[in-house]
């Protein structure tokens, strides 16, 4: 008797958690599934408000085909966005995987002041120097080029990068690093071939998360990119939505938030270990 | 065998007369980042402090003003309210990012059949970004092809299909609950980490003490967790106080500039009116604001003394 109530008591709460997990979970992705439901209506139905949000007329992939109208087109902005991201990922990879090595391993006047100086960068919002870094540019004649954006991103990431990356190279074994050494390793060779393995998680990590944040800059790619064929998908979408182009064809709009949010959902998906192992080092130190 | 000895006493010996050299090599790891960090952090922030001593336009000479700048702030009183603006949207979206997270938190803290799976959908908005969102809230919100008005409309809640955009009150709750939605998965991985940090026998033994939940939550949880709370709190914080995106996209700083924050201020003195100069005086006080807190977040942060 008493333990069919308890049995009965375990399912109520069972039932409980359930139900309030899966509303919740519904809330949470509704608007993304809406959106990309909507956007496989033809043009004149995505008009319409999104009731229900599936296609009802036909499938349809006229958005995406319109988006390329507009301006310079979808394409060429989805190439700057791809671009300035893979760019990104691969410059702070290889920078930060240097610095969180040598900071590691290297005892060199000032290496302290540096570190602090690299970290210390995260305290300071970088809206607040917009201006001077566009002067910066220009000086350097990167004003408005995807090169000059790519640098601006590669900075952002560094304090978290380079933390992390130093972390991952002070958790390798001293001794691994000394047997390489006697079997004649160089220091490059030692950093590529032994050490890079060893701290490829943290790679991954810093890689993730450099990706998601050039993809998804918003204000430094508006002030920073004037000519529209160097927008990113960001900046051009917002030109779209603001009516730049004409009429509001939300059919777009939609289809163009599609395009921007799917790689960010995709990598996510497949690399979530690396991503909450990135959010917990920066929660725990 | 001899030609091994022969060299590697050599080798030693330089080893160790060049010890110190070797830890030079050090620098050379670090240069490239010490290099972009340089230029394209320590440089312009020197050049934000001297830029807002001077009046600098977009074209031609610059001069030298002293502190005019700074006294123009403070009769600026557009930015006074887009500050006292940003600093009510911060306080409001703080605390309902924390209602939906805190609970979202302590739901998915241990791990019971298909938790994983309800962690992963509550976080998949964290990894949008902020203008894709808030891309995606426009249409929403929309009142003629979005989704808020018309399926109001339809149910018969509303009499007509009401613009949720054209007035203060549903545009600024609009914006919060695209944040609260957008964020909280990511303030949720946070708090839950702490919660994850406190030790169960604790839990169990204040459960044989007679302590009810409340009273758990109050003399444990909420005490050990003051780090990552703090942590939360002044991610959020200083995340609001930037915002931006949101308030450009969807509002565009309207309905009758009520909802400009103070980024936006500073965007539009610095690259829509070219005042360079007053909008780095502008970013100056926003840089003092920010780093105050900083400070208040490391003090937060420090490390519990006597306890551990």
């Amino acid at each position: 008797m008493a333990e069919a109530m308890a049995q009965n008591r375990r399912a109520a709460f069972s039932l409980a958690r359930h139900s309030t997990g899966v509303i919740a979970s519904v809330l949470f992705l509704a608007p993304i599934v809406w959106t990309v439901l909507s956007t496989f209506k033809p043009a004149q139905e995505a008009r319409q408000p999104p009731l229900p949000p599936w296609p009802t007329t036909g499938f349809s992939i006229e958005n995406y085909e319109t988006l390329n109208s507009f301006g310079d087109g979808l394409w060429v902005s989805a190439q700057n966005s791809i671009y300035v991201s893979v760019m990104t990922v691969l410059l702070s990879v290889l920078v930060s995987v240097l610095a969180g090595y040598g900071f590691s391993r290297f005892r060199f006047p000032f290496r302290d002041f540096f570190f602090v100086l690299i970290l210390s960068t995260i305290m300071i919002p970088f809206q607040s120097i917009l201006t001077p870094i566009f002067l910066v540019l220009t000086k350097l004649g990167l004003h408005n080029t995807l090169t000059g954006l790519v640098c601006v991103y590669v900075t952002l990431q560094l304090p978290f990068s380079i933390f992390m990356m130093r972390n991952a190279f002070d958790a390798v074994p001293r001794e691994i690093e000394e047997a390489a050494r006697m079997d004649g390793a160089n220091n490059v060779t030692m950093l590529v071939k032994v050490m890079l393995p060893l701290v490829w998680p943290g790679v991954v990590t810093i890689a993730l998360f450099a990706f998601l944040g050039a993809w998804n800059e918003f204000l430094a790619a508006l002030v920073l990119m004037t000519d529209q064929s160097k927008f990113t998908l960001p900046v051009m979408m917002t030109a779209l939505q603001s009516g730049r182009f004409g009429a509001i064809d939300w059919g777009a709009v939609q289809a163009g938030v599609t395009v921007m949010m799917v790689p960010c959902l995709i990598l996510f998906l497949a690399l979530q270990r690396f991503y909450i192992r990135g959010l917990m080092a920066g929660a725990v130190k | 065998m001899t030609s091994i000895t022969a060299t590697s006493v050599p080798a030693r010996a330089r080893t160790r007369a060049g010890v110190g050299l070797r830890q030079w090599v050090g620098l050379l790891y670090v240069l490239p980042a010490v290099a972009l960090v340089t230029v394209f952090f320590v440089i312009p922030l020197g050049m934000t402090a001297w830029m807002s001593l001077n009046n600098w336009p977009l074209m031609g000479e610059h001069s030298f003003i002293g502190l005019d700048n700074y006294v123009a702030i403070l009769r600026d009183t557009r930015f006074w309210n887009a500050l006292k603006f940003t600093f009510y949207y911060t306080v409001i979206v703080t605390i309902a990012i924390f209602a939906v997270a805190f609970p979202l938190a302590i739901f998915i803290e241990r791990p019971r059949p298909l938790t994983n799976l309800y962690r992963t959908a509550f976080f998949m908005p964290a990894v949008v970004g902020f203008a894709s969102a808030s891309l995606l809230w426009s249409w929403l919100l929309n009142v003629d092809s979005g989704l808020f008005s018309p399926a109001a409309y339809d149910l018969g809640l509303t009499a007509k299909k009401v613009n949720l955009l054209a007035t203060f009150q549903p545009a600024f709750w609009s914006i919060i609950a695209m944040v609260v939605w957008k964020v909280a998965g990511f303030t949720m991985i946070i708090l839950m980490t702490g919660l994850q940090s406190i030790p169960q026998d604790l839990q169990e033994a204040a459960v044989i003490d007679g302590a009810g939940p409340f009273a758990r939550f109050r003399a444990i949880t909420l005490p050990l967790m003051r780090r990552t709370l703090a942590l939360a709190l002044i991610l959020s914080v200083a995340g609001s106080i930037l915002a931006f995106d949101q308030f450009y996209i969807i509002l565009r700083g309207g309905p009758r500039n009520q909802t400009l924050t103070a980024v936006y201020w500073i965007f539009n003195q610095s690259f829509v009116s070219f005042k360079l100069g007053y909008g780095a005086a502008l970013s100056m006080v926003l840089l003092a604001i920010l780093v105050a807190l900083s400070l208040v977040q490391l003090w937060l942060l420090r490390k519990p003394e006597g306890l551990d």
